[in-house]
């Protein structure tokens, strides 16, 4: 019997394709979740348009909190640690937490390195703007990736650019003759052996799921569409008027993305949406997705 | 022969590619009506809460249910199994409920401890099978027309009952064809 082999780790994330993984910062919202739909919850101590507010220093939950939404519910509870930050992993590990996001949510703890992650038994997840930092990420022992997005603003574009760049490259990567293969693997800074991957299969070689500004069922949808195996809504539900009505239409547009007509019948009377940010707004040094490296 | 297999949520397109490995037409089902052309169907792996709720908000519950009584055959995989047992301990999600089991969930822990492990099911031959176990669940308890096809840590992790097929594990996310092929034997001879 091999306890956290590589195909354990990735095969959870395989499970959860199709599904909702949504934040949640108490067992009730958890379990409002759960009853939703939800194929996951990522514990939190502030959703991330909290946590942009607060400003500071962000750092892994209360232990506490943790494990009383793992409590509340019987699907998958991951947490986040921050970028590098070893230890912190290694207490969320050892509380039994399904995933591990390595977050840019959360300040960075390492401003050169993230953590090997190969070194645990439980997977991680990890955020991505391009082909060449997700097949970093994977290196290290990510089992699953995401978009990073811009967390915390309910608006979807940053997304949108980061699953369009992910997949442009690997359709350049595809049409490249075996002897470029190398270069382009130099020139986006990845494992040249994971590049091969990527080419041979014609997508990453680990589920890819969306995070960062996802607010509707139609941004889900279209994140699905774009190529995204499922999908993470962060603030997006406990900060609309109405998060139990739009997290159920958010699970529902995940598996229906490609119906409009079912979109727009869960899309109807959902109440207020968050509040967006315009991403010109924020300054350059404020951007969640510009950390990590 | 087309094989249907649910595409509500879990790890669906690895099922669908198994089944195209092995020279049969796979059909990604969401609807109740797509169930009409199938011969056959598979539940697969994924969130056994997520998966159950879709079936019955979006009527496939009862489709289903009509389609096995007229013996279509129908496998079911780790959160699949979970949906056909008739009891699950603890739980009163929805669910099919129509093979004769109890079935414990996330019974072998959390995913810290999921595991892959080398087993042998003398339906399959001498040759041992990978068998990947992730959150799984297992049979407590299996009635009097359930076959018992092998145990893992002695407990339950493949059975049978006429037309319905589940395992605890995931035969997808391996090369081993062997359950998929033998599965679409049953669906050949339903």
């Amino acid at each position: 019997m091999q306890q956290g082999t590589f195909r354990v780790k990735a095969g959870l994330a395989e499970m959860l394709k199709g599904g909702v993984i949504m934040d949640v910062t108490t067992p009730e919202q958890a379990k409002i979740a759960e009853e939703a739909g939800a194929c996951a919850v990522m514990a939190l101590e502030r959703v991330p348009a909290d946590i942009r507010a607060a400003g500071g220093v962000a750092r892994m939950a209360d232990p506490t909190i943790i494990l009383k939404i793992m409590e509340a519910v019987t699907i998958p509870v991951m947490a986040k640690g921050r970028i590098g930050h070893f230890v912190e992993a290694q207490i969320i590990e050892s509380l039994g937490v399904d995933y591990i996001d390595e977050s840019e949510v959360l300040t960075p703890a390492d401003d050169k390195y993230h953590i090997d992650k190969h070194q645990f038994n439980v997977p991680f997840v990890c955020g991505a703007k391009n082909l060449g930092e997700a097949l970093r990420r994977i290196g290290e022992g990510a089992a699953m990736i995401r978009t990073k997005g811009e967390p915390g603003t309910g608006n979807v574009v940053e997304a949108v650019k980061h699953i369009r760049m992910v997949m442009s490259e690997i359709r350049q990567l595809q049409n490249l003759p075996n002897e470029e293969v190398s270069a382009f693997a130099k020139n986006i800074a990845a494992p040249l052996e994971l590049v091969m991957e990527v080419k041979k299969l014609g997508r990453l070689p680990v589920v890819n799921f969306a995070a960062g500004g996802i607010a509707t069922p139609a941004d889900a949808a279209l994140m699905m569409h774009l190529g995204c195996d499922g999908i993470f809504v962060g603030s997006g539900v406990f900060k609309s008027g109405d998060p139990v009505k739009r997290a159920k239409a958010i699970v529902a547009a995940t598996t229906y993305y490609n119906d409009p007509k079912i979109l727009a019948e869960i899309s109807r009377d959902l109440g207020e949406a968050m509040v967006g940010i315009e991403i010109s707004t924020i300054a350059d040094h404020e951007r969640m997705q510009d950390r990590g490296w | 022969m087309k094989i249907g297999v649910l595409a509500l949520q879990g790890a669906f397109r690895e099922h669908c590619w198994m089944l195209e490995g092995c020279g049969v037409t796979a059909v990604e089902i969401r609807k109740p009506e797509e169930l009409d052309g199938v011969d056959g169907l598979i539940i697969p792996g994924g969130e056994s809460t997520t998966i159950g709720k879709l079936m019955m908000e979006w009527g496939l519950l009862d489709k289903i249910k009509l389609r096995v009584d007229q013996k279509m055959a129908v496998y079911g995989t780790c959160a699949g199994m979970i949906l056909l047992a008739k009891e699950i301990k603890d739980s009163n999600q929805p669910r099919l409920g129509i093979m004769d089991i109890v079935v414990r969930r996330n019974a072998f822990g959390r995913q810290r401890e999921s595991f892959e492990a080398d087993m042998t099911v003398p339906e399959f031959g001498a040759e041992s099978l990978k068998a990947v176990f992730i959150r799984a669940p297992y049979i407590e308890e299996a009635g009097k027309d359930v076959k018992v096809m092998a145990r893992v840590h002695n407990k339950i992790v493949i059975a049978r009952q006429n037309n319905i097929l589940v395992t605890a594990f995931h035969p997808e996310l391996t090369k081993d064809d062997r359950i998929h092929q033998y599965f679409i034997s049953m669906t050949k001879n339903a």
